[in-house]
């Protein structure tokens, strides 16, 4: 079974030729070239997942024939496999619900554009995910962020290509910052791998030499990312790239692409600065701080907005906020919740914006919320949809947000110190949550006489149906049976260290 | 401190030049700035890392005269660094004229502001 070892690097490898190769197709072909990959790479991420399961240990792959010090290497543990396994079932969801609007939306000569930078942007996940070189971290980063910008502006308007500037003007201060980061840690320890840096910044801080440098490293490198995954004074370009690109890229760009720099973040944690150096560092609590904030002014952005994909944009703020708080705790609890609400918002927002779009295809194309009366009677699947991922992401039981909701709730009662600000956070955040997603609910099941909008047919799009059924089963699957996956991050994160 | 600041001059001025470049790209309304701003804090990195490789008196690693000891040759993995990191900000740069291009077309003036203050005014 041990050829299983060469999957993560042949699922990152695949991407970059499926890329190449979809660059002399035409958009049908390319998008059969993407959904076979993303079929196969899922059926590699499970073996992975299923082999370290098994063993019990997370394995190095060498690439080239270097050994440690020098050479480039992939490390893959039950973390590692689990979110590229989850990557991949999110991003084909995502591209096959919103496969309709973007055969609608995208001029007929770029479609294949738009699956080239697909793949290009899974490969940089999957080698985000996997690799042990921060080096390598950095050039992937700038990958996706390349990749995420074409799929911002792949519709072109006004709007969708200034949503790409202000996003590549962020992305590229964090990717700066980054970078310099990066640098003053190679600096200090004279290593790119993870391993050889843990080792060499543990020595460091065991003879109390260079705090102030390796603190401002860590510094740089944490809000690089930060800035990189919009937690909240940082959000600014996000609700218009959300809003306004199309439905898929929406899903995948909340669901995905900023999910990708946090688990960076989570490596960096883990396997370059060590938890407990991390921990005992201020920074720490200054992401705590703003994970706060961003869970309430999120939520509040969201309660004034009058536009649902808005909307539901400016919740992935308050969201990212909750993954960050997780972080601040400082135990390994707070991790687990914050690694599982990873994939419990991936899948929940992922569904949001895909039913959206069903509800407003239903009320001519209109995003505010008056026009939107009544349609979930107009496209029931979508209607149903919509509610399951409002009801998760407020926290009601069966579905995956309560169970996130609960892990982080447990985490702020183990750490006293922060334990009363996260508790009433997180309430105040929920009753918000509530509101405006309740309102959404409400307002779509409100029956209306006589509407101009026919309903949706669903003879014509059979494939969006399944998808949403899908998500729907996945969120309830993460909802009920959430011990495996959460026994799964704690064998992953031990794996870390 | 301010001697350790004297001889790690190159480093010090990297460091300027990064927070030029960063102020710049974050501050400046113009976009065609921006880009300025985004190259020089590129830029203000590779000199940090090609001032980390180099060591006073040592030469660039080509062997030559069959010199093989290690004391005779400098550090070669960041100028590898450099190079990867010049692929990226030219791409990057490339990327981000060409929206700039776009943009221009559209709405006649490279101030992001402006064609802010325009979309919300479009109601688009």
């Amino acid at each position: 079974m041990d050829f299983i070892r060469n999957f993560p690097c042949i699922s990152i490898i695949l991407c970059l030729f499926a890329g190449i190769i979809s660059s002399g197709l035409r958009g049908k072909a390319a998008m059969f070239v993407n959904t076979a990959l993303l079929v196969v790479n899922t059926v590699l991420s499970a073996c992975t997942l299923i082999y370290t399961l098994a063993t019990g240990e997370s394995f190095v792959y060498v690439m080239g024939r270097f050994p440690a010090p020098w050479g480039n290497e992939i490390r893959a543990g039950v973390l590692e496999s689990l979110m590229a396994l989850f990557f991949c079932i999110i991003m084909l969801f995502s591209l096959c619900g919103g496969r309709h609007k973007l055969i609608q939306g995208v001029e007929e000569g770029k479609l294949y554009l738009y699956y080239v930078l697909m793949d290009l942007l899974l490969s940089s996940l999957l080698a985000l995910v996997y690799t042990n070189d921060m080096f390598t971290a950095y050039v992937f980063v700038e990958i996706n962020t390349i990749s995420a910008c074409g799929l911002i502006m792949i519709r072109q308007n006004g709007r969708t290509i200034e949503a790409a500037v202000r996003y590549m003007i962020m992305s590229l201060l964090g990717s700066g910052l980054l970078l310099l980061g990066l640098c003053m840690l190679y600096d200090l320890t004279g290593h790119l791998l993870m391993s050889n840096i843990k080792e060499s910044v543990a020595q460091i801080v065991a003879e109390g030499e260079y705090t102030i440098p390796l603190i401002i490293s860590i510094v740089l490198m944490s809000v690089g990312l930060c800035i990189k995954s919009a937690l909240f004074p940082f959000h600014a370009w996000l609700p218009d790239a959300y809003g306004y690109s199309t439905v898929s890229s929406a899903a995948v760009l909340s669901s995905l692409v900023s999910k990708g720099y946090i688990f960076l973040l989570i490596k960096i944690i883990y396997r370059v600065i060590g938890f407990e150096i991390y921990r005992d560092s201020r920074i720490i609590d200054i992401l705590f701080l703003f994970g706060l904030m961003g869970m309430i002014f999120g939520s509040l952005s969201a309660i004034r907005e009058n536009d649902i994909r808005r909307m539901i944009a400016f919740s992935s703020v308050a969201q990212i906020g909750y993954i960050y708080m997780g972080f601040g705790m400082g135990t390994e609890a707070g991790m687990t919740a914050s690694v599982f609400h990873i994939l419990s918002h991936a899948a929940t927002k992922s569904l949001l914006f895909i039913a959206a779009v069903g509800l407003t295809d239903v009320s001519g194309r209109n995003r505010q919320f008056i026009e939107l009366t009544g349609s979930g009677y107009r496209n029931r699947w979508a209607g149903v949809a919509f509610t399951v991922g409002s009801l998760s992401m407020v926290g009601v039981p069966l579905f995956s947000g309560f169970i996130s909701k609960l892990l982080f709730a447990q985490a702020a009662v183990q750490n006293h110190a922060k334990m009363l600000p996260a508790l009433i956070v997180l309430g105040i955040s929920t009753i918000l949550n509530a509101i405006y997603f309740m309102k959404t609910v409400i307002r779509i099941y409100t029956p209306v006489e006589d509407t101009p909008y026919p309903s949706a047919a669903y003879r014509d799009m059979p494939l969006y149906a399944v998808v949403l059924l899908a998500f729907i089963l996945l969120n309830i699957t993460l909802g009920i049976s959430s011990q495996p996956i959460v026994d799964m991050i704690r064998q992953g994160l031990a794996m870390f260290a | 401190m301010g001697t350790n600041l004297f001889i790690n001059y190159g480093e010090a001025v990297a460091m300027i030049l990064f927070g030029i470049g960063f102020g710049n790209l974050l501050l400046q309304p113009n976009l065609i700035k921006k880009i300025i701003g985004l190259n020089i804090m590129d830029t203000a990195i590779y000199l940090f890392l090609a001032e980390k490789g180099y060591i006073r008196g040592r030469v660039a690693p080509i062997i030559a005269d069959g010199v093989q000891s290690m004391e005779a040759y400098i550090n070669p993995i960041p100028s590898g660094l450099v190079l990867t990191g010049i692929v990226v900000s030219v791409s990057v740069s490339a990327l981000m004229l060409a929206l700039t291009i776009r943009l221009y077309r559209r709405y006649h003036t490279l101030d992001l502001d402006e064609i802010s203050k325009r979309l919300r005014k479009e109601g688009l």
